[in-house]
């Protein structure tokens, strides 16, 4: 992972001015999809993320059904032209691979068991990447899926840390991803403080490992709050105005 | 229906048993399987393992090409890891593409190795730009009794450390011996009712809420990490499996792939 020649750190300041423990900007807006029955627009840095929801529907194939609780189903897609070197269209193994993890990351919070035999169908599509796009997935899908009014024990947060010029820093770019020494996403159901996405690479030392950790779950804390709010502000909204 | 209904039977016996400190091979939660690995047990390949872990098996095999690099690591040779869950190796395995278990298999064995830099791809470069070596991990499930993740992870770093360069077939000379310079090994852990398990056989598996993959080094630095499952960790939960996977993994590295 690591190359040489590649300054990360110039005067403790990131390439992009950053402090270590700083997110980069986000942006956030609740129900953008006319169609989908919920719905969320999600940016971080140069990551733009689209989630729409749909469900609790018919499970098809029927063989799929869960007899107890709904089948959460989860589509992580790049668009062709969200990279540098175009990426072919549909599901890849690396893509495949993020859309499991991701569905993992949600399913613990929604109340599966309401709705027997049914789907819950998650999609997410980038639009623009920069590294830290699966984090940017879930945290726009699980307030979309917030928006469809789908019964959820908490919402989810997520964040990347790694380890860039031998520090740990939050929320690599993709430079950094790219040049840096490993990465750490991860996902948590703030209110309870449990983890419900880790998945890492690169190289890490048991304490790095441990302050990252740290770092993420109080980055986790900042972006649920802005979760939490753009779903306020969208709901009180709609009462007050009397507006769908 | 009747199959779902004696999954939960024996999902309800497992946890129960667990939650009397007991597991249903018998072992103690911080205990492997029987592990067996042997080497070189293709001749066909350029390094292979068949693992064992209990009644799990898994046979990998490394094959070594000639190829053309990436456009963006001209100098570096290519690490192609792949997993296939044949169906002889279970009843819920199918034909067909590779489904999101065998990608995630795959995926999370060759981070291990490619976070480490196990293999000095800079090495395995010929010609800059036109030529490199390109390095196939092939993870071939045989029969699936839990936890082919560690099976697999310990199967691709022992055939690695057997792993000849097919020079001559290439009209090429030079060193044959692949330069290994770490030696990942991933523990599985998973987690039924409050209790921590290593190595979960296909039951606990099964009755287990979440899992975690903690791939580690003979530095003890982590290389590789994946949680997956449907219930969330607690964090504190996190630090302590991190902790059991550095040092099952030292315990398995020290048995298993010591004589170098």
């Amino acid at each position: 992972m690591k190359e040489e020649g590649i300054e990360l750190i110039k005067d403790g300041k990131r390439l992009d001015g950053r402090g270590f423990e700083e997110l980069r900007p986000m942006k956030i807006e609740v129900g953008v999809l006319k169609r989908a029955d919920g719905s969320c627009y999600f940016e971080i840095g140069n990551n733009k993320a689209l989630a729409a929801v749909y469900g609790p529907r018919e499970m098809h194939p029927r063989h799929l059904q869960n007899a107890k609780t709904a089948v959460v189903t989860y589509r992580y897609n790049m668009a062709p032209f969200s990279v540098d070197d175009r990426k072919r269209p549909g599901p890849d193994r690396r893509s495949v691979e993020i859309s499991k993890v991701s569905r993992d990351a949600l399913d613990p919070v929604i109340l599966t068991e309401y709705y027997p035999k049914t789907a819950i169908d998650i999609y997410v599509e980038l639009l623009q990447s920069d590294a830290g796009t699966r984090t940017a997935g879930i945290n726009a899908a699980s307030v979309a899926l917030a928006d469809a009014g789908i019964p959820m024990r908490d919402i989810v947060s997520s964040v990347a840390v790694g380890k860039i010029d031998g520090e740990v820093v939050l929320d690599l770019n993709a430079a950094e991803d790219n040049h840096g020494e490993a990465d750490m996403p991860m996902a948590m159901v703030t209110r309870t403080g449990t983890i419900t996405m880790l998945q890492m690479d690169g190289r890490l030392t048991k304490d790095e490992f441990e302050r990252g950790l740290k770092l993420a779950t109080n980055a986790c804390r900042e972006i649920y709050e802005l979760q939490r709010t753009a779903l306020i502000e969208k709901y009180s909204e709609s009462v007050g105005g009397g507006e769908e | 229906m009747g199959i779902e209904v004696m999954e939960d039977i024996r999902k309800d016996y497992v946890y129960d048993l667990i939650e009397r400190g007991k597991r249903v091979d018998g072992r103690g939660f911080r205990d492997y399987r029987e592990i067996s690995v042997e080497r070189d047990i293709i001749i066909k390949a350029e390094g292979s393992a068949l693992v064992r872990l209990g009644d799990t098996s898994v046979l990998v095999g490394v094959k070594l090409s000639m190829g053309e690099p990436f456009s963006d690591t001209p100098n570096k040779g290519v690490l192609m890891t792949n997993a296939e869950l044949r169906p002889g190796a279970s009843p819920d395995f199918e034909t067909g593409p590779p489904n999101e278990n065998s990608v995630e298999l795959a995926r999370v064995v060759d981070r291990g190795i490619r976070g480490s830099e196990t293999i000095d791809l800079e090495k395995m470069c010929i010609e800059e730009g036109e030529k490199v070596w390109m390095t196939f991990i092939d993870i071939h499930a045989l029969d699936n009794d839990g936890n082919l993740m560690d099976a697999a992870a310990l199967g691709a770093i022992a055939s690695l450390l057997n792993t000849r360069i097919p020079n001559e077939r290439y009209g090429l000379t030079g060193e044959d011996t692949l330069s290994i310079r770490d030696t990942p090994v991933a523990v599985t852990m998973v987690k039924i009712g409050e209790n921590i398990l290593v190595d979960p056989n296909l039951h606990e598996e099964n009755a287990a809420t979440s899992r975690l993959t903690v791939i580690s080094n003979a530095d003890g630095t982590v290389s590789g990490m994946q949680k997956s499952g449907k219930e969330g960790l607690k964090e504190e939960e996190i630090v302590e499996m991190v902790g059991i996977g550095i040092e099952k993994a030292g315990e398995i590295r020290e048995k298993y792939l010591g004589d170098k």
